[in-house]
């Protein structure tokens, strides 16, 4: 594989020091199982910076996916703090957290998670029904947003007829629709062959270019390098951290 | 904004149904039979009701009728002897004192019945006659075939007048030509002023089955002519007969009297009469009585409803479950991209509602056949309510949402992280 210069972060100016889209303090996420606890997150304490791009590696049960759902609003750390554009979010309703994610974040999934029975076009603007945009506005941007990952003319397909790399692509625009301040990756590459995998990280680093945050858990080397920033997980706390940060 | 999104979670509601079909239908299948039974079954009923209330309704819902019975102890009593004489019913002098106790009563019409020999031309027969006064044309409303009804000059003038009914006429082998012609009644003489219809229906006018019915003559002139006493005679044995007045109908100036003024009627009879030798029968009190039976009939009709539609509602609730389990992924993507709790058990909910309305619009669709054809093919009558339809519709709906809840508080309900892992 290549490693391309653009993904170097040296090519872009540094966004100001302080400008943190992201703050964990002391977070912790403890399952109990049976009468044992299981520190998924061990207290991890961290900012990341506005449009940075992070790749989250450890190996396997080290707290990667965690991480990400306590990220991505899917879930709500047990103790600690998560400061979302200066606002403490770490212990919302439901509701609250539901729009966080519907304006904030978009997430790409690993088996893209593409609803089977809408078309393309109508899994793209799955974030706009929810927001509350009008049929003609939100077609007009699925078909922005198709052009812009490089999918055209495919939107009244279904996601089966598509390739892995294409519904990865759909899944991209999806997540792009709502012009999140952060997208959320969970292995984006895990289920493509690795031509077609560093086709997304180049369309991931694109996004990159163009300010988006990005928050990648891999566990593959080759992916990991896009990224400008490595986070080492294990047993729920940070174990190094590599590239600038 | 709203009716937008409820547009479009109704559109992608049907598409989520038509993406399964067949199962779309046989889920909706209890319901539509339930609907549509119901509403059949509630045309018939209706229909059937509807038809003995109106007969019930042509006795005048302010009239109080009485009729003459002979008394139990009378009829034990008649069987040795070789003549004899009973003595029962009304009285000339009930109806006066009817008449002259209560001033809620507008009018009374008595009836005598007679059997007397009757002879037009060459045709010789035992007629049946009613005897009565002219109000009894107004109140009973029969067709007039030819000439005219008893009219009051008849009464007070004690004219020989007869008008014979259709079944009369025929049994006279008499025309409309016979308007004028005499018709000899014993021993005397009558003219034929009119012939009319005969009641065709079981319950035809008052209780004199119309059908038996051959003349009627002024009560005036038959009870000066042929007097009170009723001859029979059965292989032997003769049967003597003296009864007054038969029947009598006692019309009230308002419905409102009827309940009070039966009671102090029957008080007053009590009085006068010894023996039980009358019968009252209050068609007001019919008309209750159908109404409750029909109120009875659509609770029956309606608990059957009830079960039919539980029993559809529980077959949507389950293939709804099924459904939840198999969109587990599809929930938690929609809630990580951001749908509230509130919004996916909306989603699941409109989907339930949707096919249980549907079902339920197929089922009115087959409730209205079913009794079409029934009417149809059997001649029944039958009479579709549309409230019938909008509350099936509505009560379709009703299930919909019942049933529906339940799956859909389970779909929302899942957390989105372990929906999203689900396979
Ligand atoms: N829902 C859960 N209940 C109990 N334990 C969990 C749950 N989710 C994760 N864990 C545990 O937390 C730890 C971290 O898991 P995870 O974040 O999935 O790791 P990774 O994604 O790095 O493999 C593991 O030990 C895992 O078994
Ligand atoms: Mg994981």
């Amino acid at each position: 594989m290549t490693m391309t210069l653009q993904a170097t972060p040296s090519l872009r100016p540094s966004p100001p020091d302080n400008d943190h889209v992201i703050r964990f303090v002391n977070v912790r996420k403890t399952y109990i199982m049976g009468s044992e606890e299981v520190h998924a997150l061990a207290g991890v304490t961290l900012p990341f910076r506005r449009g940075s791009f992070w790749a989250l590696m450890g190996p396997s049960g080290s707290g990667k996916s965690t991480m990400l759902n306590v990220l991505g609003c899917l879930d709500r750390p047990t103790s600690g703090q998560y400061f979302l554009e200066s606002r403490d979010v770490s212990s919302l309703s439901d509701d609250a957290l539901s729009e966080f994610r519907l304006r904030h974040f978009g997430f790409i999934f690993q088996s893209f998670n593409l609803i089977p029975q809408l078309t393309v076009r109508e899994n793209i603007e799955l974030p706009l029904y929810y927001l509350g945009w009008e049929a003609a506005a939100s077609a007009a941007r699925a078909e922005e947003l198709a052009q812009r990952v490089g999918l055209t003319g495919r939107l009244n397909h279904r996601p089966n007829q598509l390739s892995g790399g294409q519904q990865q692509r759909v899944a991209i625009a999806r997540a792009l629709a709502n012009d999140p301040v952060v997208l959320l990756a969970d292995e984006p590459t895990g289920n493509l062959d690795s031509a077609t995998g560093n086709q997304i990280m180049h369309l991931l680093t694109e996004l990159n270019d163009q300010g988006k945050t990005i928050l990648m858990v891999t566990h593959e080397p080759d992916i990991a390098v896009y990224a400008h920033q490595r986070l080492h997980l294990r047993d729920g706390l940070i174990d190094r951290i590599e590239g600038a940060h | 904004m709203r009716q937008f999104r409820l547009a479009r979670n109704i559109a992608l509601g049907i598409k989520n149904l038509l993406l399964h079909k067949l199962r779309s239908v046989l889920t909706m299948l209890g319901v539509v039979f339930g609907v549509g039974s119901v509403i059949a079954m509630l045309s018939v009923g209706e229909g059937a009701s509807q038809e003995a209330l109106e007969r019930i309704r042509m006795l005048g819902s302010n009239n109080i009728i009485i009729t003459s019975m002979k008394p139990v102890e009378e009829e034990a009593g008649s069987g040795g002897r070789m003549l004899r004489l009973s003595v029962y019913g009304l009285l000339y002098d009930d109806e006066q004192r009817i008449r002259e106790t209560f001033p809620a009563v507008d009018r009374t019409v008595p009836v005598k019945i007679l059997r007397k020999e009757g002879r037009l031309h060459d045709q010789t027969l035992e007629l049946r006659m009613v005897a009565t006064v002219a109000d009894w044309a107004d109140l009973v409303q029969r067709p007039i075939i030819a000439g005219r009804t008893l009219i009051e000059r008849d009464i007070k003038d004690r004219a020989n007048v007869v008008v014979l009914t259709e079944y009369g006429a025929r049994r006279l082998l008499a025309t409309q030509s016979s308007i004028g012609q005499t018709l000899k009644l014993g021993p005397d003489y009558f003219e034929v002023v009119g012939i009319v219809k005969n009641e065709t229906g079981p319950a035809g006018g008052v209780q004199t089955p119309d059908q038996e019915v051959d003349a009627y003559v002024p009560l005036s002139l038959a009870r000066e002519r042929f007097g009170d006493i009723n001859r029979r005679r059965t292989a032997g044995s003769e049967e003597s007969e003296r009864v007054e007045l038969h029947q009598m109908i006692v019309q009230l100036k308002s419905t409102d009297d009827v309940e009070r003024v039966a009671a102090g009627i029957e008080a007053m009879l009590k009085r006068f009469h010894k023996k039980l030798d009358y019968k009252m029968s209050i068609p007001l009190a019919l008309l209750r009585e159908a109404e409750a039976t029909k109120r009875r009939f659509n609770i029956v009709l309606g608990s059957i409803a009830g079960i039919s539609l539980l029993v559809g509602g529980i077959g949507i609730m389950n293939i709804m479950l099924a459904s939840v389990t198999e969109r587990t992924r599809e929930i938690g993507i929609r809630r990580a991209i951001g749908a509230k709790r509130k919004q996916i058990v909306m989603q699941f909910l409109i989907e339930t509602v949707v096919l249980s309305t549907i079902g339920g619009l197929i089922g009115v669709g087959i409730g209205v056949i079913i009794p079409w054809l029934i009417t149809y093919f059997a001649n029944m009558p039958t009479v579709v309510r549309l409230y019938s339809l909008v509350l099936s519709v509505g009560i379709s709906m009703g299930v919909g949402i019942v049933f529906g809840l339940y799956p859909a508080i389970r779909a929302a309900a899942l957390d989105p992280i372990v929906a999203l892992r689900h396979e």
